[in-house]
């Protein structure tokens, strides 16, 4: 069974992270870090305003980079037939779900930690302010790959899925982005746990929703 | 192609209804299968012959009616199952980890030449005997074909019936839907027509 969990995995990473025509991690990395440069532009050169309000910014361009490979995350496996395939040999659809999940946050959670340390330079973020974004991408990010593989699996099939997905990802994650990015204001400690908390929710439910989303495509 | 156990490989259909949407495509449908049989499923387009199968493979549910399966089932429909971007070799090598296997008689399938090409540049035929080389890998007891012999010339025909052949003389069991004539000796054939509702 590891085996083919691993078979899976290694897949999945291959497809997400390295890409293909979908751009793999490296399109959604250049998402954030457009919008952390754009924003000074947009804002004008106030160095105190910018630090104020960068790490918001930060929070605000990773929910949108996530939205990003949603597409390509279920639907393909469900139209090339290999959710069937995988039926037949009796490996479920929550097993494939929640792997998928996990490649899902390894190709995009990991990248946009990195990728916050220029975007931090860019908004002209003091450590301290990095520290708690970095902390709260941490925890946060791992609900968005949750939110993202459900969505994506409950909008396979559908016309216009892509389109929807991206919209109906938005306001599930709210819950995450409050928590998360009110952590950069006063108390933060609890924001960071409050994040985690619903990180953790999204995470317990995907697997379940999402392979029942998967078989209710099948009809 | 090997079979560790063939014992007790069975398939029992009762009284099998389908239905599409509105529309009850068959019913009252029987048919048993034991080890070494091979039954192919014929009728026009439309007429219900993949979701026979797909029903049987317990992937879609019965109207009415009843279906029994012993042994593991390996399907084969329109869709190959393998990464379009992902060249044949690796996007085979998947199915290989999953499935533990080792040999899916690439050389015999004429696809050793194929192995570096992306799947999606790979014509009908060729992405039909893929499916097959996954197929043999997977070494279950029970195949379902679902036209198998679309888009294949004279020749992978052949090859095709061939493996159907050594499957069941193995003591596999062969559902093959295909409104062509599927050529193999002793081999039932089920009109499907004959229970349209």
């Amino acid at each position: 069974m590891s085996g083919r969990i691993m078979a899976l995995l290694r897949r999945d990473l291959t497809r997400l992270l390295l890409g293909g025509r979908g751009g793999g991690a490296v399109l959604p990395v250049l998402f954030f870090l457009s919008v952390a440069m754009l924003y000074p532009f947009a804002v004008g050169p106030d160095a105190p305003l910018l630090a104020r309000t960068g790490g918001g910014v930060i929070w605000v361009a990773a929910l949108l980079a996530a939205i990003l490979p949603l597409d390509r995350l279920v639907e393909p496996d469900i139209e090339m037939g290999l959710f069937d395939q995988w039926a037949l040999r009796g490996i479920s659809e929550e097993l494939v779900i929640a792997v998928r999940v996990l490649a899902h946050w390894l190709s995009f959670g990991p990248p946009l930690m990195l990728a916050a340390l220029p975007a931090a330079a860019l908004l002209g973020l003091d450590g301290k302010t990095l520290r708690i974004v970095e902390i709260g991408l941490l925890a946060g990010t791992p609900g968005l790959a949750a939110l993202g593989v459900t969505v994506a699996a409950l909008t396979a099939g559908l016309r216009g899925g892509a389109a929807l997905s991206g919209l109906l990802v938005i306001p599930m994650a709210v819950p995450i982005l409050i928590f998360g990015a009110g952590s950069l204001g006063m108390g933060g400690e609890s924001g960071l746990a409050l994040t985690g908390a619903a990180s953790l929710v999204l995470l317990a439910i995907a697997p379940f929703a999402g392979g029942a989303a998967v078989r209710a495509a099948r009809g | 192609m090997q079979h560790p156990s063939t014992q007790g490989a069975a398939v029992s259909v009762t009284d099998l209804a389908c239905r599409r949407g509105d529309r009850v495509l068959f019913r009252r449908l029987s048919l048993r299968l034991a080890a070494g049989e091979a039954l192919q499923i014929a009728g026009s387009n439309g007429i219900g012959k993949s979701s026979l199968l797909r029903i049987v493979a317990g992937l879609a549910p019965a109207f009415a009616g009843s279906v029994e399966v012993t042994g593991t089932i390996g399907l084969i429909d329109e869709r190959p199952a393998l990464d379009p971007v992902q060249p044949l070799g690796k996007a085979l090598a998947f199915w290989q980890r999953i499935d533990g296997a080792a040999d899916n008689e690439l050389a015999r399938l004429g696809l050793s030449d194929l192995l570096d090409v992306p799947v999606r540049y790979l014509s009908t035929g060729q992405k039909k005997r893929a499916a097959l080389a996954r197929l043999i890998g997977q070494k279950a007891r029970v195949w379902l074909l679902d036209e198998p012999l679309n888009g294949l010339d004279v020749h992978a025909v052949e090859l095709t019936e061939a493996l159907v052949a050594e499957h069941c003389a193995q003591g596999g069991i062969a559902l093959v839907a295909s409104h062509q004539p599927f050529d193999l000796p002793g081999m039932g054939r089920l009109a499907l027509a004959e229970y349209a509702a």
